[in-house]
């Protein structure tokens, strides 16, 4: 006999992970797709093999590792924090002093993989532990506007250390994706040159993209197991009302501190992995922007959950290739055709000197905006059009399109 | 502070009054471009709860609307021709400050209405989300190359003591003091009450026949306003050669920590905040410069104002004139 749907028997099956058969099947196919996305067989999905567009899922990845450390603190704990990228540089560095080459004026010591990596986590979650005392003292908008600071101080920070930063707009090299035991000459697994993987052939692309899908599902794992544990519960207590957690004993200070370590240690895996996969970062990266753009993905994703986190991810690293692409479609059909849809083409981009247009394919600023500048324009749209219209961000439409579904042909 | 009296009372004679002097008269004349950036963001808060992180953005919109009406174009001084130039570029500030008030007005109803009562995190983030899309359109604006203002004063200097101040410097000062006096006679007339009852309790004001939504958009005209003051003065010699360019806007970025010092909802605190804001920065960059002071690295002086913020936090979280929360279950 078919039971209810959604009927759980047992607190167990109710925490579960993936609690629905839906799910797991979902997750499943999901997971698939995303496997043998590098060999270009899913019909419809095949140019995502490109090794561009392969270099711009490894970012995805990459910034749904630290977006995943912003749920917990922000998402979670509910603590507003504009700083998120210092904890990424601090990442990165640390990743280039212990696995960097000695360069031009900077250190490194060369040690391999299995020690820089978890190190940066580590040395990132102690100067987040470090920090949050003075943070837990303030809340709110103070928060923020502390965290702010602390990206400022940490830019001029890293400016002011070229030894170990490169110095400013110079920048240094970062550790590669190389797996060696100790500093033996060939790595045991080499992830920047092509070369055949258990018999199949693969490009460094592929398999960075490997690589990194590898630690942001371990991520996503430790993320969502959070959230079902004593400590996750006390972070969404102290979230929702904080007094009212402290009155149920729930150690507000000590939480909060472990939500800006645990936040932190990812960051600073991101950091050195983007060290790792860019190769070469100036301390003006990890800017204002950069945590903006965390923060982004949440807000665009949807708060407080890690699907929704994400779909951010994916939708806030994408979106710029997708606009620049769309733009040169544009340009083109402006430039070739005639016609209706080049009278529209050529109303939104201008290609000639004095040609009016929003965007412009020219160098320079005028007529219209550069791609960058109109990327930039349209992610700030974006995030306002998201946060008036759908606070939930692409979750929220998700449940929207599910809830319609569950009881259609019903409204309500 | 002692710091800087050390270093004064060591190096002794002449020389050293006149480095004191310089760095506090054109402290001065920077914090109250400080005033005036964190006196419109503490008018918005109060008014609205909105912590404006676009404030830098509309002071480089203000700042680039008076070069374009100064110096492009000339309005409205090519009307009035009769006028000295002084005047006439003091009326092209004016029209760009109301411009960009009326910008402020625009966003308040767009952006930041639909928005009330949400969550903190999405609040702070449509204010970063405007400051970008501001930010944007007045770079491509501005065009690649920084726009001088056409200020009637230029690099032209007066001593005052021993200290040699610009004039732009105490046109900065003159004009802050303008608004001071300006604000606090605003407080008093009816519009004004009218804001501070919303701010102290809106629904009793809503239920006093005041309207919440005309208060928050005059609260937005006005702190826009301040902010395009600001953004003027700060284009101006001797804080940039240049005039204004695409790093305007994150000038203003060290207004907030002027604001957190003074306490988010005190007008008081945002003018004092300012001046200790402005005064830091500048002995930052007259003293803790040199070879001995080689290990702080570039641009100490721009991290100085966070610095400053910290430590008065850690002393007092509210700030120095701000209301403590308190906080009920």
């Amino acid at each position: 006999m078919r039971t209810r749907p959604r009927l759980y028997v047992s607190y167990s099956s109710e925490m579960a992970l993936l609690p629905t058969w839906t799910q797991k099947i979902a997750a499943l196919v999901f997971l698939g797709i995303l496997v043998l996305l590098p060999f270009g067989v899913i019909p419809g999905l095949g140019f995502l093999a490109d090794n561009d567009w392969l270099k711009i899922l490894s970012r995805v990845s990459l910034f749904a590792i630290g977006a995943l450390g912003l749920h917990i603190l922000s998402g979670l704990a509910g603590q507003v924090s504009l700083g998120h990228a210092f904890f990424v540089g601090i990442g990165a560095y640390t990743a280039a002093i212990l696995g960097g080459e000695v360069g031009k004026g900077t250190w490194g010591l060369g040690l391999p993989m299995w020690i820089w990596l978890p190190a940066a986590g580590i040395v990132a979650a102690l100067i987040g532990a470090l920090i949050a005392p003075t943070a837990v003292r303030v809340r709110g908008i103070y928060l923020a506007i502390v965290t702010l600071g602390l990206v400022f101080i940490g830019e001029w920070i890293f400016r002011s250390l070229p030894f170990i930063t490169g110095g400013a707009q110079a920048g240094r090299k970062f550790p590669r994706f190389e797996f060696r035991f100790w500093k033996e000459e060939v790595p045991a697994v080499d992830f920047t040159s092509d070369g055949p993987w258990f018999g199949v052939q693969l490009t460094s692309e592929a398999k960075t993209y490997f690589l990194l899908l590898a630690f942001v599902i371990i991520a996503v794992i430790i993320a969502k197991n959070l959230q079902r544990t004593r400590v996750g519960r006390a972070f969404m207590s102290i979230r929702d009302r904080d007094i009212a957690a402290e009155v149920m004993g729930v150690a507000e200070a000590k939480n909060k501190l472990l939500a800006f370590a645990l936040s932190s240690a990812f960051a600073g895996l991101t950091g050195a992995l983007l060290g790792a996969f860019v190769g070469r970062l100036v301390p003006e990266g990890f800017s204002l922007f950069m945590s903006i753009q965390f923060i982004a993905i949440l807000l665009i994703g949807g708060i407080g959950t890690v699907t929704g986190t994400l779909l951010g991810s994916m939708f806030v690293i994408v979106l710029p290739r997708v606009v620049a692409d769309l733009t040169g479609l544009l340009a083109s059909t402006a430039e070739s055709g005639s016609g209706f849809f080049a009278a529209i083409a050529g109303f939104f981009v201008s290609t000639a000197e004095g040609d009016p247009g929003i965007v412009s394919t020219l160098p320079g600023t005028s007529p219209g905006l550069n791609i960058a500048q109109f990327n930039l324009l349209l992610y700030g749209l974006l995030l306002i059009g998201f946060l008036i219209f759908e606070p939930l961000g692409l979750y929220g439409i998700w449940i929207r399109i599910r809830n319609y579904w569950k009881s259609w042909p019903f409204t309500y | 502070m002692t710091l800087d009296l050390l270093v004064f009372a060591q190096a002794g004679g002449q020389e050293a009054v006149d480095k004191f002097a310089n760095a506090t008269s054109s402290g001065i004349a920077l914090g109250a471009i400080y005033a005036l950036l964190a006196l419109g963001l503490v008018l918005i808060y109060k008014a609205t709860q909105v912590l404006n992180f676009a404030h830098g953005a509309l002071a480089a919109l203000g700042a680039f609307f008076a070069a374009y009406l100064a110096t492009v174009i000339n309005f409205p001084g090519r009307y009035a021709t009769f006028l000295p130039t002084t005047a006439q570029w003091i009326l092209s500030a004016l029209v760009a400050v109301l411009i960009t008030a009326a910008v402020g007005l625009v966003l308040e109803r767009l952006a930041i209405r639909p928005m009330i009562g949400e969550p903190l995190f999405s609040v702070v983030m449509i204010t970063i989300a405007l400051d970008i899309v501001i930010r944007t359109i007045t770079d491509d604006l501005i065009g690649t190359n920084p726009r001088p203002l056409g200020d009637p004063w230029g690099a032209d200097v007066v001593n005052i003591g021993p200290a040699i101040v610009a004039k732009s410097e105490i046109a900065t000062v003159v004009v802050t003091i303008i608004c001071l006096i300006g604000i606090a006679l605003f407080f008093r007339s009816r519009y004004g009450v009218a804001m501070r009852a919303t701010a102290f309790d809106q629904e009793a004001a809503m239920a006093q026949g005041i309207s919440a939504g005309r208060i928050f958009a005059l609260a937005w005209a006005i702190g826009a306003g301040l902010a395009a003051a600001a953004g003027i003065f700060s284009s101006l010699f001797p804080r940039s050669s240049i005039g204004v360019s695409n790093t305007t806007a994150f000038f203003a970025f060290r207004a907030l920590p002027a604001i957190v010092i003074g306490g988010l909802d005190s007008v008081t605190g945002a003018v004092v905040g300012g001046f200790i804001v402005g005064l830091a920065e500048s002995y930052a960059g007259a003293y803790l410069v040199g070879p001995s002071w080689s290990f702080l690295g570039l641009g100490f002086a721009g991290v100085m104002p966070y610095l400053v913020m910290l430590v008065v936090l850690l002393v007092r979280p509210y700030g120095l004139f701000g209301t403590e929360e308190i906080r009920r279950v």
